[in-house]
């Protein structure tokens, strides 16, 4: 039996204070930890050697299957996509890490959300630093692939407002589906480590990052082109090279406004998505007792 | 009136879905808490006793948001914790005992700050807050020192802090001197009775399974086993229960082929329980009256067991607690023990 209370809502603007309070802080907190876990000097060669030894692979792929065709316009293709890619990890991940490190490694979750803390808000804060981290990953890997890939990306030419535009809409779209995984590894206490990574290698696979949506089964492009990720990369691959970017067919077809309307579309989408499954899995980690309980893997 | 109580339940209760790993189909229930009422009026200092597994920490939980009830309702600062769980966070903080919780990468000072800034406490008050209570708390030459550099101890007094920081308006303190040595311990139990001394209209709700803490910290208690309210008075209208009998610690020599079932069978022996110890054994009696002592005696004689030294005292809450129970709390969390109580 549940007995009437008098329901006393908190006001709009309190929300908003405390989910900008929220994220004001956990950005900080993200920061922290993302700059503070060894010393300046090691932290600054690992972000550099990281990024670098990740492309270098691709690279030394690519060299290997096309007999060093660097100056085809694919290789630019698949070097600029590879490189935005780490938005994907870094923000995408990034986000849903916080429940994980915070419930397993630092056991304070059940402390954050006992606090007026706007969960949403916290989670995308914490993913902020590691959105600038990513961000300096992804200069280095296209500064080296200018200097020593002869990638053809000149700042004149770049098409900054669509550049701009397409970066913070596709890192909006990430952050959410971030939000979306974070939610349910909140609902999810066992197996948790394996989703954003085993969500982040198959977008890699349908997001056309590496080669055309064209490649894949026919059953399985509908969800490549259901993800924003696919027009975003093609979006910045577009703003940075212009018609050199259309080495791949895929979406051809589509102007910079279609495709930057698709991608608002499914930004919007998936925003409503992330809240109902936000309210979704928040009520059964707490049906379920899941929000403090730790595995110790 | 319910609006001057800063806790109310009614009929709580909690059963956890236990599902086998591999069989999926197999659920196994798990009865947690069962039908427990408490009004807990502001401004008191409110103790749950009771022994691990007993439902302590499953009622903190589902009063502090983190857990929904699966029967009954419960209302914290007059809000309900299912559907009103954001107008509850503002006014209550945690701590939790025997955990190293805490982002080892922040220095003590961070780590209390942030979890100022989360509850809206502007930067100056928050640092004015952090350095009086870390004095008031011992760990005042800790404050730049990083977290993970903290024993599990001076973590734990941070932890504290913490809870205190915010001023809520209900404090829940689940087991805060679990796993601290006996000083650390005493540091925190001043500390809280001092908080609440300064601060008459806070409430904190206290678990614990130190009897001695307790008796010495909280205006009322309530009993709590296997997941049901036994109990709740203050300690020491719990005690005055029990005065009416008798209770003796007996140190005996080897008690050969003597039971506390033997003992127990005597007219007027309510209770006996019989523990081995070195070079003999003690011998805990609760009689009906002090007439009872030489029929006492006389089993003992027809066993060969001499008395070696023996006690009257008032009753503890530890003898509230077997008289509930039926057994003491050690062996409650052992599951088993020597002693035979009835």
């Amino acid at each position: 039996m549940m007995r009437p209370s008098a329901h006393r809502y908190i006001g709009l603007s309190e929300r908003w204070r405390a989910a900008w309070r929220s994220f004001r802080i956990a950005t900080w907190l993200g920061w922290q930890i993302e700059s503070n876990w060894t010393d300046p000097f090691l932290f600054a060669v690992y972000s550099m050697l990281k990024p670098l030894a990740s492309a270098a692979i691709l690279v030394v792929m690519y060299g290997v299957i096309t007999q060093a065709q660097f100056q085809h316009p694919v290789f630019a293709y698949i070097y600029l996509g590879n490189a935005f890619y780490i938005y994907v990890g870094a923000v995408m991940t990034g986000v849903s890490w916080a429940v994980i490190d915070d419930r397993e490694h630092y056991r304070t979750l059940k402390y954050i959300y006992v606090a007026p803390v706007r969960i949403p808000a916290y989670w995308l804060g914490r993913g902020v630093a590691r959105f600038l981290t990513g961000s300096f990953a992804v200069l280095i890997t296209l500064t080296a692939g200018v200097l020593f890939l002869r990638v053809p990306l000149h700042p004149a030419r770049v098409d900054w407002p669509l550049f701009l535009l397409s970066l913070v809409l596709g890192v909006g779209a990430l952050a959410l589906m971030g939000l979306v995984l974070a939610s349910i590894s909140l609902r999810v206490a066992h197996h948790f480590f394996l989703i954003g990574e085993a969500v982040a290698g198959a977008l890699y696979l349908l997001s056309g990052a590496i080669f055309p949506l064209e490649v894949l089964p026919a059953w399985l492009r509908p969800l490549g082109f259901m993800m924003p990720i696919t027009y975003w990369l093609e979006l910045i691959r577009r703003s940075l090279l212009g018609d050199a970017a259309r080495a791949f067919p895929t979406l051809a077809g589509f102007s910079n406004g279609q495709l930057l309307g698709i991608l608002t579309g499914l930004s919007v989408l998936f925003a409503l998505v992330a809240a109902v499954v936000f309210q979704l899995c928040d009520r059964q980690a707490r049906d379920r007792g899941l929000i403090d309980q730790t595995t110790n893997y | 009136m319910a609006a001057d109580l800063a806790i109310e339940t009614h009929q709580l209760g909690r059963i956890y879905t236990i599902r086998n790993r591999r069989e999926r189909r197999i659920r196994r229930e798990i009865v947690a808490l069962q039908d427990v009422n408490l009004e807990i009026p502001r401004g008191e200092l409110f103790g749950l006793l009771g022994p691990n597994g007993a439902g302590k920490t499953t009622l903190i939980k589902i009063l502090t948001t983190l857990l929904a009830p699966t029967t009954g309702w419960a209302r914290v600062a007059g809000y309900d914790v299912v559907r009103e769980p954001h107008s509850i966070r503002p006014r209550i903080n945690m701590v939790s005992g025997g955990e190293a919780s805490g982002y080892g990468l922040l220095t003590v000072r961070e780590n209390l700050w942030m979890f100022a800034q989360f509850y809206g406490l502007p930067t100056r008050e928050a640092n004015r807050r952090i350095e009086e209570l870390l004095c008031r708390i011992g760990l005042a030459d800790r404050m730049h020192t990083k977290v993970s550099d903290l024993s599990t101890g001076l973590r734990q007094k941070m932890n504290v802090v913490r809870g205190f920081l915010t001023d809520p308006e209900i404090l829940f303190l689940d087991e805060p001197t679990l796993g601290l040595d006996v000083g650390a311990a005493r540091d925190v139990r001043r500390f809280i009775r001092e908080w609440m001394d300064a601060h008459p209209n806070r409430t904190v709700l206290l678990t614990t399974h130190y009897m001695m803490e307790a008796d010495e910290l909280c205006d009322r208690v309530a009993i709590i086993s296997q997941g049901r309210v036994l109990a709740c008075d203050a300690p020491e209208a719990l005690k005055r229960r029990l005065q009416r009998d008798a209770r003796l610690d007996i140190e005996i020599t080897a008690p050969n082929s003597l039971t506390a079932a033997a003992l127990e069978a005597l007219p007027g022996v309510r209770k006996a329980v019989l523990t081995d110890v070195e070079g003999g054994a003690r011998l805990n009696l609760v009689l009906e009256e002090d007439s009872v002592l030489p029929g006492v005696i006389q089993v003992l004689t027809e066993h060969a067991v001499q008395v070696r030294h023996l006690t009257k005292r008032e009753p503890t809450l530890e003898d509230v607690f077997v008289d509930l129970v039926g057994r003491t709390l050690a062996d409650s969390e052992t599951g088993g023990g020597h002693g035979h109580g009835s």
